[in-house]
């Protein structure tokens, strides 16, 4: 497949590793976070930490849109879904994450409740015209690169006038989460956590471009290089940092410029303006409660949102006490650092929301790297 | 959920969507979010939608700066299985 094939090339990705070996300084260590869960997956398929010198390592952020959403959230697709008169129509990765009391949009779906899984937005459209005797709802969630898609269902359904149709919204912004690592107590205070420089996000900088980056790098000193989802993208971009932070420069760099510019995709951005505007404040789970950090659906588009339609009430719900998402979505904690990793929670049975979503920490390390951390007994033998 | 794939426009619509192809597979997706789509464009398909326009001239650019990287030693030596054979 073209613009994908030529970005899994081993023979480039050696070299590009070894100029990483190269020109990694020894006598110091890079602690790079690559802030979305694609880069996680695909870091954690491509075995790229394996490639890359031991002073480089690679910090896992919170950029997976199932992760970040908090448990009362979900509860409240849950209670929407349990009504008999609402389609519920979520993305996939949403049907397992555990809710309050380990229910799951999955098991209401096994007792009853009519839950339907869509590609996106436009699905959910579809079924509000083909079932206008039930209400039909759209459980949105996702950063800015599905917001745009959740706006264009929107504007179709105020032009349709298609009254059984809403959002329940969730979209969420990543500056927001990158400014709350940033600010993190184990970033500023207690340095448990270190953060050299930023791999910036991919699908989500087509959208918004790579500017709202800039005020990180200058204010913050860490360099940002947004990177493509391919290995070879994901090399590429580690060895552009370890060149900025060789050189002491702070730069928003784009690694990804064949899909995304410094502005971004205006039409996307002016379609978000119109239907969205900021919350006051959101809840993350393991970032808290940040202010201006996502979008609620405007007063013109009301009739279309579900929060308002149902009169639907947020209530924070406490993580499982053995979980350790909120850690790991920090970068505070690492997958196998939690006590439940792997034993009582895998994505079989999985009782936190990074073991749920495929770009979640602790589903990508248990799919391809549960065994990297433990030495090789049959060397030994 | 964030998987996001690189699909060549075979076929423009009338209602603000296109068909696009992706290693033989078809499949038809919103072109609300980017301006003038045309036949043969790359564009990075998300959930059902066109992001964005992939610039080819640039996904060139991506690709001579690695293959500009120096050759790591190990493979600029003679292959010992070529000599033995």
């Amino acid at each position: 497949m073209r613009y994908v094939d030529e970005y899994r090339d081993g023979a480039l990705a050696s070299r590009a590793a070894a100029a990483i070996a190269a020109e990694a300084d020894p006598g110091r260590h890079y602690a790079l976070m690559e802030f979305c869960g694609g880069h996680t997956h695909a870091i954690c398929r491509y075995g790229i930490e394996d490639l890359l010198p031991p002073n480089v390592s690679m910090i896992h952020g919170p950029g997976c849109p199932v992760c970040v959403l908090p448990i009362g959230r979900l509860d409240m697709a849950i209670e929407l879904a349990m009504r008999p008169e609402v389609i519920l129509c979520t993305y996939g990765d949403m049907m397992r994450v555990p809710g309050r009391d380990r229910t799951s949009l999955m098991k209401a779906k096994a007792g009853g409740a009519d839950i339907r899984m869509v590609y996106g937005s436009g699905d959910a459209l579809r079924v509000a015209r083909d079932n206008p005797g039930r209400e039909v709802v759209f459980f949105a969630i996702g950063f800015e690169t599905t917001a745009p898609t959740t706006a264009v269902a929107l504007v179709q359904a105020a032009a349709l006038n298609l009254r059984n149709f809403s959002v329940f919204a969730n979209h969420v912004l990543t500056p927001s989460a990158i400014q709350a690592i940033l600010d993190s107590p184990e970033v500023t205070a207690t340095g448990t956590v270190r953060v050299d420089g930023f791999i910036g996000p991919g699908h989500v900088s087509t959208i918004i471009g790579s500017a709202p980056y800039e005020r990180f790098a200058r204010d913050y000193r860490r360099p940002i290089v947004v990177s493509g989802f391919e290995p070879l993208d994901i090399m590429q971009s580690v060895l552009m940092l370890v060149r900025q932070l060789n050189e002491g420069r702070c730069e928003v760099e784009n690694q990804f410029s064949r899909a995304v510019s410094r502005d971004g995709n205006g039409k996307a951005q002016a379609l978000v303006e119109r239907v969205f505007e900021l919350r006051d404040s959101f809840e993350w789970r393991g970032l808290g409660t940040i202010p201006d950090s996502a979008l609620q659906i405007r007063e013109e588009f009301a009739d279309w949102d579900a929060e308002r339609r149902w009169q639907l009430r947020y209530v924070p719900v406490a993580d499982n006490r053995a979980c350790s998402c909120a850690q790991i979505l920090r970068g505070a904690k690492k997958p196998l650092d939690c006590a439940i990793f792997g034993t009582a929670c895998t994505p079989e049975n999985p009782m936190g929301s990074c073991m749920v979503s495929p770009e979640g920490s602790c589903a990508a390390y248990y799919l391809y790297g549960r065994w990297r951390d433990i030495p090789q007994q049959a060397k030994a033998g | 959920m964030c998987l996001a794939l690189p699909a060549r426009i075979v076929e423009i619509h009338s209602d603000d969507s296109a068909t696009v192809s992706l290693g033989g597979v078809r499949k038809q997706v919103s072109t609300a979010l980017i301006e003038e789509p045309a036949v043969g464009d790359y564009v990075i398909v998300h959930v059902g939608y066109a992001l964005s326009r992939l610039d080819p001239a640039e996904a060139e650019r991506t690709l001579a700066l690695l293959a500009a990287l120096d050759r790591p030693a190990r493979e600029q030596e003679p292959e010992q299985e070529d000599a033995a054979a």
